[in-house]
């Protein structure tokens, strides 16, 4: 601390409300961060995790201090997404260090080091640009771990002259792996993917579900049952189509919410399998209990049999890509069983729609 | 939690292995242990083919077809003939990240 000095700002215009002030080095200012959280980011945070606000919400890559770092001080690593930063820079209170924010275009750590935007070159630039060797005397930098598939120690070393140190996985623990001197216990190396963190996805599987795939299919299940000899009849369509809407609904939720959020206690290592466990018994309770879908004549009845655990089953797939646990082979796997299965279910449900119309219209 | 059983790609060249344990080191599923001054693999189910160990490995001592085991970018590499790619990246980013 002693050759920096610190200044409060408060001349700029539209700087963010978490840049408390700057601190003057041999480079110039570098901007301060709050380790606080107001309700306008808590706010944010929410609007992230259920809309696509989050593909907006980053943080300008650069260098940044958390309360008075000086020459000696750490420098951690993290991603431009706000959501990450955020979540680490409130992790960071009570110490004092400089924060490296890659350019990962608004994507979280893990994400971005799969897509290789956390990576070695991103760190090396940024390494370079913001002249990382002459704001600390020391050539250490930590990296999360979960940064780990993008980046590549050795090559960052012979690069940058810096050594690479990897995190913990949970920014919480990054307190204790510092005072630990850089040491991570093998629980702070390993990810979990507890019901907290599994329930705070399950809007981001709802959401595309009910907006990429409900209007289609409540269209075409609205203009079959109200399709009859003389033209599509609207109250016919709503009345005879109510029930597969409600089961449609159900199979979303059976998919995207209730199979993520009992993903260990469900049966089976596949999550199509899974999902259509959680779909047969999500259409079994309903028909039993809904008195609506009691009163489905047999066709149907078969019909949403096959159909909607089917939905459910390919909804719970699509969890795989917010699981932290499955990988590309075995994804690959399940769809190749899984493609040909979903593509013939919906072919013999139509099949099985047909054969009802036809006897409604007394041909068959 | 496991994924499927006997699918992944993960493989090992003890030949290779130095025993600096930095696959220890990066992998978030407790995949690999030194024993007798050599990696080896724990449980390769555990494995998300996520590709840490095999890039901070300085002595290529692993192999493993990384990728993102997300069911939405292997249909996208389905249909669009490319790499598996969940359209979280960059500039052409469309859709809703995971």
């Amino acid at each position: 601390m002693a050759d920096l000095k610190f200044i409060k700002m408060n001349i700029e215009k539209n700087r963010p409300a978490w840049v408390t002030g700057t601190i003057t080095t041999e480079i110039g200012a570098i901007y301060s961060v709050s380790p606080d959280l107001t309700r306008v980011d808590y706010w944010e945070h929410l609007k992230c995790r259920i809309s696509a606000f989050r593909n907006n919400y980053i943080v300008n890559p650069g260098l940044y201090a958390v309360g008075v770092p000086d020459k000696n001080s750490d420098v951690l690593v993290s991603a431009n997404y706000k959501l990450s930063f955020d979540a680490f820079r409130k992790a960071l209170k009570g110490l004092n260090v400089w924060i490296l924010v890659l350019d990962t275009k608004g994507i979280n750590v893990w994400c971005a080091a799969g897509k290789g935007t956390f990576g070695t070159d991103e760190l090396v630039r940024i390494i370079s640009v913001t002249r990382l060797d002459r704001v600390v005397d020391h050539r250490r930098i930590i990296v999360p771990q979960l940064g780990a598939p993008g980046i590549s120690a050795h090559k960052t070393t012979k690069a940058t002259g810096f050594k690479v140190c990897y995190g913990p996985v949970r920014a919480e623990d990054i307190g204790a792996y510092i005072a630990a001197g850089y040491q991570a216990t093998r629980d702070m190396r390993t990810v979990k993917f507890p019901l907290v963190d599994r329930l705070i996805l399950t809007p981001m599987e709802i959401n595309p579900a009910m907006k990429k795939y409900y209007p289609w299919y409540a269209l075409i299940i609205l203009t079959i049952f109200g399709l009859q000899p003389g033209g599509i009849l609207f109250m016919d369509a709503i009345s005879a189509g109510l029930p597969f809407l409600l089961l449609g609904l159900i199979s979303v939720i059976a998919g995207a919410l209730v199979t993520p959020v009992l993903l260990p206690f469900i049966p089976f290592r596949s999550f199509a399998v899974k999902g259509w466990i959680t779909g047969i018994l999500a259409v079994f309770l309903s028909t039993t209990y809904i008195s609506m879908l009691g009163h489905l004549s047999k066709v149907l009845l078969i019909a949403a049999y096959l159909f909607f655990p089917l939905a459910s089953s390919y909804i719970a797939l699509q969890f795989t890509g917010a699981s932290t646990f499955t990988g590309m082979s075995g994804v690959k796997k399940e769809l190749k069983i899984g493609i040909p299965l979903y593509i013939s279910g919906v072919a013999v449900s139509l099949i099985l729609l047909l054969i009802y119309k036809l006897g409604e219209w007394r041909v068959l | 939690m496991k994924y499927l059983s006997n699918t992944v790609s993960l493989e090992i060249f003890p030949e290779h292995c130095i025993g600096c344990g930095s696959c220890v080191e990066v992998c978030p599923h407790g995949v690999f242990a030194i024993e007798n001054k050599k990696a080896v693999i724990l449980d390769k189910d555990r494995c998300m083919e996520c590709g840490a160990c095999v890039g901070n490995c300085a002595f290529g001592a692993l192999t493993v077809n990384k990728g993102v085991g997300c069911a939405a970018a292997v249909i996208n590499s389905i249909i669009s003939g490319g790499e598996p790619s969940c359209d979280c990246s960059g500039e052409n980013k469309t859709g809703n990240c995971c």
